[in-house]
């Protein structure tokens, strides 16, 4: 083989044109920054996890796993499996309800495509607590959408307010924009050519979309989903609020370990095994990020 | 386009308006929560005593503020003077000011070198840079909670729990949040201009500030606005390394959990107006940036 052949041809003129580069150290304050605030308390998280309780409060710095295999019980097993279910659900609604609307934008807007969109995001720039608080107003059981239901009679009893649904529509009501924007983003990329072309051969539209549409923006909805289900896994907010502190989810029990019970060395190792499941999720979001830039360009 | 036939027509029509339908109302449910606030904002207790001001009703005798009970405009004076709502917000703010105007420059900063940094020096940066972003905030609360304690007992330069490791901690997102928004813009803006100013004889400062920095603003001031909202509406990081310091969200969540009086509501609003002003703005700085170079960069994770 005659590799040597097979070279660039000139180098010469590639020099002439020379892309202006930022110098390497403006990365450095804020690659100590990161090393100080963010990679320290990680560091002293995985220090604590191993350490143990000694008298209340204080700990002492040791080896031992002790921490984690008192994970494995079925109580935190439970906590695990209801936030992965919870956080799950509320993907499904989230996509349920957001993936029409981003259909919409992408398929029969065409003047007010970013006012849409910006109209979606603007909520989200308001007090996340005081909208959830509303929230709160609007499904409690005296309230007026309670007796509205009661009223119709689809349900005697409205009693959504401290349950799992509560959590769920808090947590679809919060991660909506996240899911749209990708969502849309895919949409916008696809040639709507290919729908056309299908219902032109016959394909009635809920073969077009199930065969061309879903399979093309499916890159963008996954990034979607994964970039709502894992925030959502480690929500403190909401099912405290919404679920009235009954309902446990990961984050609330480490919060709960550090504010009340003061196991920190319990709370570490929760907030570890926490973050290292939550890891196998990103892993998944990451190669579907990349394919999706492939697929994009 | 070869004619459609009229039953396809009609049926495009059909789905035109059942998603329409459907997308009207999920505004409207993204609107309801905003609109409650406000007119509850206006409420008055269940019951009031003669001759006394609704609002001068103790929390505890309230009733339910769930339900309209008459209106009253007393709430907004009342949150006003309030001895720990209006101090509140002033923390809140100066703790976002100085988070976003320090994270603004060090993502800037970071931005402009990584964006034509080697492969081989940038993927390590990125990867980290993403992972401030991904991990849980429940978890970095937990770790910096004892980070800061440690550290405090340790060495003596580093604070104790309050106002300055709630900043601290924030900073680490918001700048993450700026890297990625100005690094964006950047990488859209591509280097001819650059170019051009080099080869006339600019040196690297003159060409930063008179070409690179212009065309960046609309993009830093929108990643410096967005983590400055962040940081004002942060709950979770404040509520483990406050100490003993009130912010805003920190005061709602307590009113919220524990019995919530029209008070809140009215500060709420006031400060929705304001928001909606800034929102505004940053609207029309996005408008002038050209949001198509945004929306195609993946959105930040806020929780």
């Amino acid at each position: 083989m005659t590799s040597e052949t097979i070279q660039p041809p000139k180098r010469s003129p590639r020099r002439r044109s020379f892309a202006p580069r930022y110098p390497g150290w403006l990365t450095a304050p804020s690659l100590i920054y990161y090393m100080i605030f963010f990679l320290g308390p990680l560091a002293i998280l995985v220090v604590f996890s191993v350490a143990t309780q000694a008298g209340f409060g204080s700990v002492s710095y040791t080896f031992s796993t002790s921490q984690f295999k008192a994970l494995n019980d079925p109580l935190y097993i439970k906590v695990f499996r209801q936030t992965m279910l919870m956080a799950a659900g509320g993907t499904a609604l989230t996509i349920a309800i957001g993936y029409p609307v981003a259909y919409w934008m992408s398929r029969y807007l065409t003047r007010y495509k970013t006012l849409a969109l910006l109209l979606v995001i603007v909520p989200f720039w308001t007090s996340f607590l005081i909208r959830t608080y509303a929230l709160k107003i609007i499904l409690d059981p005296q309230g007026y959408l309670a007796h509205f239901v009661e009223w119709t009679g689809i349900s005697s009893q409205f009693n959504v307010l401290y349950t799992g649904k509560a959590v769920a529509i808090g947590l679809a009501y919060n991660y909506l924009p996240l899911l749209i924007l990708p969502v849309y983003a895919s949409l916008e990329r696809m040639d709507w050519k290919l729908v056309e072309a299908a219902t032109d051969l016959g394909a009635s539209p809920f073969k077009a979309f199930r065969q061309i549409t879903l399979p093309l923006t499916l890159p963008g909805l996954i990034t979607g989903a994964l970039l709502v289900f894992i925030p959502m896994c480690g929500e403190y907010v909401i099912p405290q609020l919404l679920g009235g502190g009954q309902f446990a989810f990961v984050g609330t029990v480490i919060g709960s370990n550090f504010l009340g019970a003061q196991n920190w060395p319990f709370g570490s190792a929760m907030a570890i095994a926490f973050m290292v499941l939550l890891s196998i999720f990103v892993v998944i979001y990451i190669a579907f990020a990349t394919r999706e830039e492939q697929f994009g360009a | 386009m070869p004619s459609a036939g009229t039953p396809r027509r009609s049926r495009h029509r059909f789905g035109k308006r059942m998603f329409t339908g459907w997308a009207v109302l999920v505004y409207l449910v993204l609107y309801l929560p905003i609109v409650v606030v406000v007119i509850f904002a206006f409420n008055q207790p269940t019951s009031v005593p003669q001759g006394a001001s609704p609002c001068s009703v103790d929390p505890s005798r309230m009733g339910n503020v769930t339900v309209w009970n008459g209106g009253t405009t007393c709430w907004f004076h009342t949150a006003l003077n309030d001895p720990t709502y209006v101090p509140a917000v002033k923390t809140s703010f100066w703790i976002a000011f100085r988070a976003s105007l320090i994270a603004t420059v060090l993502g800037t900063a970071a931005a402009l070198s990584l964006a034509r940094m080697k492969k081989r020096w940038r993927v390590p940066f990125d990867v980290l840079v993403y992972l401030t972003l991904v991990v849980p905030e429940i978890v970095i609360a937990v770790a910096s909670l004892i980070f800061f304690v440690q550290a405090h007992n340790n060495l003596s330069i580093f604070p104790t729990l309050g106002e300055s490791t709630i900043l601290l901690g924030q900073i680490v997102f918001s700048a993450s949040l700026v890297m990625l928004i100005v690094r964006a813009r950047f990488v859209g803006m591509g280097s001819s201009l650059e170019e051009a100013s080099f080869d006339l004889g600019g040196g690297p400062i003159a060409t930063f500030r008179q070409v690179t920095l212009p065309r960046l603003l609309p993009a830093v001031i929108a990643g410096a606005l967005l983590s400055f909202t962040f940081s004002f509406d942060d709950y979770v990081l404040p509520a483990f390394t406050n100490g003993t310091v009130n912010t805003w969200p920190i005061v709602v969540y307590s009113a919220v959990r524990f019995g919530v009086t029209p008070a809140v509501n009215a500060l709420a609003t006031v400060m929705l107006v304001v928001t909606v002003t800034l929102i505004l703005i940053t609207g029309l700085v996005l408008r002038r940036s050209g949001a198509s170079d945004l929306t195609g960069a993946p959105p930040p994770t806020i929780p």
